[in-house]
């Protein structure tokens, strides 16, 4: 059967924005976690500047509320159609996506990603008060994993199961990256706090925020350091949100495209060069390098994978 | 008269494009007027394809450019050897109605004023083909040949009312006119030979269906029906409709023009 | 009920239940009013998730509101279908015939037996395709015909659809829906089966392939896109099809074939299921703003590379103006009667029929000539006097816009309202398909007048979709 290029952009989007609903969904919880934590001087921190600026869309918050408050944040990060990245908008694109190539989903993955946009809506016109932000989240990150589910038991192992989860690695990689940068905005304004007791507090909270506090303790064990959290967070491939475990399935399912399709291309060359890179090196090189240059540099790499997966298979000019 | 033609018109893109579609019909027309010594339409680089002969009788074509595409260039020339048959289009091969010229166009539409000229060109009882010539000589006499005046979208009833155009709107104004009068009527396009006459050399005209004779050409600009001097090209409703070269672009970006046009008689 | 006795009832006759519908005899009586509420949230549900909806076109509003679906179906005897078939197949045979003709050497004009501006001054006649013949001569792929019944035995084609009639997606689910919640009805009436029709739509496309195509060919349905209307009926077609959905963008024209983008190359196809309007197919050849077509794409039907269905210029047969004329094509082309007839149609552009329509409008059904939808109608027994006077000043303007036809006694068929089953007025629209062979499912699309009395059942206008059964010989 063939795939569409345009059928195959909007799988790799339904991918990439569901996973982008849970990635904001993350971010709040940080975000209000930190919230929780009594700085030194009195008082709470109030750390939503980073939490913006990882979600990218800052500038957009700082035009439409001017005032940083929790519940801006959250209506931003959570209900804001206007913010691209809203989980709303990340519910109703991907919904938008499937319903153009409905004929390539299964019914249980059409019917995950409708409902969850459904209950968006629903969710929207409810009285505020009537449940918590924690609720909001938790039902993000639920209907996230319905639709992976139902891609993962449903979808047949062919094409068009590739783009989307391309889509969703790629994104996913993306974001874990940027989600441990925030760590950088939130920590390193003074040199000297870093390795603090209140250090590891916050690195708990983002293992907390990946859901993956009780998989690093049951790795590593002991006590919580920024080079075991790197390592678990980067380099592990047993983590399923590390960076090294998405660039493997991106190219994972790259190579099973490759091998559908008889043909190899620069897409497949450049995922496997960064796979390659992250086998060899060690926790004590990336702090080496920075943590925070490593991860910019990461970043650009798979947004250029992503730019070359779009002009091979995605943009309809593959010859 | 043997006519040697060369046609060349260049595209420039600012930035390239991703890609080009024309649909190209700049084949000379197979009638007893003229026979084709030899004719090409080129286009470097250009993947060809879809040629059929459509309905009004016009050879069809498509060529396609693969980008990025920065410029391109369609090169019509070749001879032809042309005889005068008083633009009676006698042996052409269509199979399009007559009366399917019947339907005006944005640019053949009329009004009060059309109406009116066609009304005032009309002679009580008279031949066809002599009510034809009326209409023809009536338009040249409202329209003024001024270059620049108009531009490729003015309509008929523009034209008329600001009493300049060029051979387009002579021929629209034409058409329009005889419509009024349920003549059917059609936009015809090619090349002219001019010495001393208006020098347009890629040309266009109008064709008004004669009872008894079929398609007959009145060309208002010169005053004349086409003769050997003139080869014809495509036909359609109006214009845009005939245009002999129709192409889409893939992508944004300027778009430039250069046409250049040659014909001279040829050497036997 | 007492308007309603003027009117033919599909279910009762003088009392007695008619025999088509006694496996329905006391079905719904008998449902008790929670199940039923319960079976038609149920149903709602269904097609909510299935995604089937519909916007109505330019309106706006909730581009996912669904079409009531009622479940009292709709049934007509073994042997009354065999009439309709022999009816509808012989319309659609004429229709094409025509198409062939007028784009051809246009006989039937020539004949007299059609005013040939009708024709050729058709705002719907394309002069680009003129002298081409499509494969197997066939212009209209799926004919859809609007038929309504008066009487046991009385039935009218209201309109022609030869372009892209739509609806066919509700006929293939409604059966679906009530399969899956009234099982038992199915295991006790033998009901005609439906579900053949993607199939046979299918082979009706392929077997129109161009002469260029080797093998076996590549069909797709070329959308406008998810935000029309119909994109539902698309995909839905699409995917029981087995073929491609594609939008104009997926498509481009190189050398003599038309190809798709798809992640491995250009992919070439044969036929095109087009649910584009003539007018914005191929920006080369029609409207040059048209972002929803194929440049190019005329060039390669008219050099036999790709086959376009329905053809470019189908629409000329379908024209309310040429409706009158269709039992004329029936007997010019086949030599036979025409079995279904015709509603007896004034048209306004003849000045003694116009002002005897002028002077008979309360009494009246006038319609624009290209409208569809139910819009532009004037419904006279159901119009005040004020929307009677505008409509009289609009048709004075411009009466060659305008056809006029009796107001129908349209059959009513039971249907659940908030008080339990009552008699609504029904029309029907088969889908015959032409291709090598002319074909037809049993069964199609019973639209109902929801309203109490109205006689509008457009599903722009309120009305709603109910199963059509065909019982089996």
């Amino acid at each position: 059967m063939t795939l569409l290029s345009r059928h195959a952009e909007n799988l790799f989007w339904i991918g990439r924005y569901v996973e982008r609903a849970e990635t904001n969904a993350r971010l709040l919880e940080v975000g209000q976690r930190n919230a929780l934590i009594p700085t030194i001087g009195g008082g709470y921190r109030n750390e939503w500047i980073p939490i913006l600026k990882a979600s990218g869309t800052k500038d957009a918050f700082m035009d439409k509320y001017g005032d940083i408050r929790q519940r801006n944040v959250e209506s931003h990060i959570f209900f804001d159609t206007d913010n691209a990245s809203s989980v709303a908008s990340c519910f109703f694109r991907a919904r938008e996506n499937g319903r153009i190539v409905r004929t390539s989903l299964t019914s249980q993955t059409w019917d995950a990603l409708n409902t969850a946009h459904q209950e968006m809506l629903a969710l929207k016109r409810t009285e505020r008060s009537a449940f918590e932000e924690s609720d909001l989240i938790d039902w993000t990150l639920r209907h996230a994993a319905l639709i992976r589910g139902a891609i993962e038991d449903t979808q047949l192992r062919i094409d068009s199961y590739d783009m989307l989860n391309i889509g969703l690695y790629l994104e996913r990689a993306d974001s874990t990256a940027r989600l441990l940068d925030v760590k950088y905005f939130v920590l390193l304004p003074q040199v000297d706090l870093v390795g603090s007791g209140l250090d590891n507090y916050q690195w708990r909270t983002v293992l907390r925020a990946l859901s993956a506090h009780r998989a690093f303790n049951w790795a590593y064990g002991g006590e919580v350091t920024p080079g075991k959290i790197a390592d678990f967070l980067i380099l592990n491939s047993k983590a399923p949100r590390s960076l090294i475990t998405c660039a493997e399935e991106v190219c994972n399912h790259l190579d099973r495209l490759a091998r559908a399709y008889g043909r190899t291309t620069e897409a497949q060359t450049q995922a496997r060069r960064i796979v390659a890179r992250m086998t060899e090196i060690t926790v004590d090189d990336i702090f080496d390098e920075g943590l925070h240059e490593f991860l910019t540099r990461f970043i650009d790499e798979i947004g250029a994978l992503a730019t070359l997966i779009t002009s091979t298979y995605l943009s309809g000019e593959t010859r | 008269m043997r006519l040697q033609v060369r046609h060349a018109t260049t595209y420039r893109f600012d930035p390239p494009v991703r890609g080009v579609v024309q649909s190209i019909r700049a084949w000379p027309s197979t009638f007893e007027g003229q026979t084709v010594i030899e004719w090409s339409v080129e286009i470097d680089g250009a993947v060809r394809g879809s040629s059929f002969r459509d309905g009004a009788g016009d050879q069809t074509e498509t060529f396609t450019l693969l980008g990025p595409v920065r410029e391109t260039t369609v090169v019509v020339s070749g001879i032809v050897e042309t005889i005068d048959l008083s633009g009676i289009l006698s042996g052409h091969r269509e199979r399009v109605s007559p009366l399917a010229y019947l339907r005006s166009t944005r640019q053949t539409r009329s009004d009060s004023a059309l109406r009116e000229l066609a009304a005032k060109a009309t002679i009580a009882g008279a031949a066809p083909l002599e009510q034809a010539h009326a209409l023809s000589n009536a338009v040249r006499d409202a329209i003024e040949y001024v270059p620049g005046e108009t531009h490729a979208a003015t309509t008929a009833a523009e034209a008329l009312a600001s009493g300049r155009g060029v051979c387009q709107d002579h021929a629209h104004v034409l058409i329009a006119a005889a419509l009024t009068l349920g003549i059917p009527a059609r936009y015809a396009t090619g090349y002219l030979h001019a010495e001393g006459g208006i020098a347009e050399a890629s040309h266009a005209w109008a064709e008004l269906w004669v009872k008894d004779l079929g398609w007959v050409g009145f060309d208002p600009s010169n005053g004349v029906c086409p003769d050997e001097r003139y080869i014809r090209i495509s036909s359609g409703a109006d214009a845009f409709d005939a245009a002999p070269i129709r192409g889409l672009t893939q992508g944004v970006g300027d778009e430039a023009l250069d046409v250049d046009v040659q014909v001279v008689e040829a050497a036997q | 009920m007492g308007q309603n006795q003027d009117y033919f009832n599909e279910m009762f006759e003088s009392g007695a239940v008619r025999p088509p519908y006694r496996g329905l005899g006391d079905w719904a009586e008998s449902m008790p009013a929670e199940l039923r509420s319960l079976k038609q949230s149920e149903a709602e549900k269904l097609f909510r998730r299935i995604g089937i909806t519909f916007a109505v076109y330019g309106e706006g509003g909730d581009p996912d509101r669904l079409i009531p679906f009622d479940m009292f179906p709709r049934v007509f005897s073994a042997e009354e279908w065999r009439k309709l078939e022999r009816g509808i197949k012989q319309r659609a045979k004429a229709l094409n015939a025509f198409l062939l003709d007028v784009y051809g050497r246009g006989e039937i004009v020539k004949a007299g037996l059609i005013p040939q501006h009708m024709v050729y001054q058709n705002e719907a006649y394309e002069r680009a395709v003129a002298g081409f013949k499509p494969p197997r001569g066939v212009y209209s792929h799926i004919v859809g015909i609007d038929l309504v019944r008066t009487g046991p035995d009385e039935f009218f084609v209201l309109e022609d659809n030869c372009r892209t009639p739509s609806g066919v997606s509700y006929m293939l689910e409604n059966r679906e829906i009530m399969m899956r919640m009234f099982p038992q009805l199915f295991k006790e009436n033998r009901i005609a089966p439906v579900e053949g029709y993607p199939a046979l739509l299918k082979r009706t496309l392929a077997s129109v392939a161009p002469q260029k195509c080797e093998g076996e060919p590549t069909v797709a349905i070329l959308t406008p896109g998810h935000f029309n209307s119909a994109y539902y009926e698309h995909s839905f077609l699409a995917d029981m099809m087995g073929v491609e959905l594609v939008e104009g963008q997926d498509l481009f024209v190189e050398g003599d074939f038309v190809w798709m983008r798809t992640t491995e190359g250009p992919k070439r196809v044969d036929v095109i299921y087009r649910r584009i309007d003539d007018a914005f197919i191929d920006p080369l050849c029609f409207r040059p703003d048209s972002m929803l077509g194929v440049p190019g794409l005329m060039n390669a039907y008219r050099s036999g590379g790709v086959t376009i269905a329905s053809a470019p210029g189908a629409g000329v047969a379908d024209d309310k103006a040429i409706y009158t004329f269709v039992p004329e094509m029936v007997r010019f082309y086949l030599g036979e009667e025409p079995i279904l007839k015709n509603v007896p149609t004034w048209q306004c552009a003849r000045e003694e029929e116009l002002k005897y329509v002028l002077d008979n409008l309360p009494d009246l059904v006038v319609k624009e000539v290209h409208g569809s939808g139910g819009y532009g109608m004037l419904v006279g027994p159901r119009s005040s006097k004020g929307q009677i006077e505008a409509f009289r000043s609009k048709i004075e303007e411009t009466p060659e816009n305008y056809i006029a036809q009796p107001t129908l006694s349209l059959s009513t068929c039971p249907t659940f309202v908030e008080e339990g089953v009552a008699p609504r007025h029904v029309d029907l629209r088969p889908y015959c398909l032409v291709g090598e062979r002319i074909e037809l499912v049993p069964g199609g699309l019973t639209r109902v007048a929801l309203t109490d009395g109205s006689l509008v059942v457009n599903s722009s206008q309120g009305g709603g979709v109910k199963d059509t059964w065909v019982m089996a010989e």
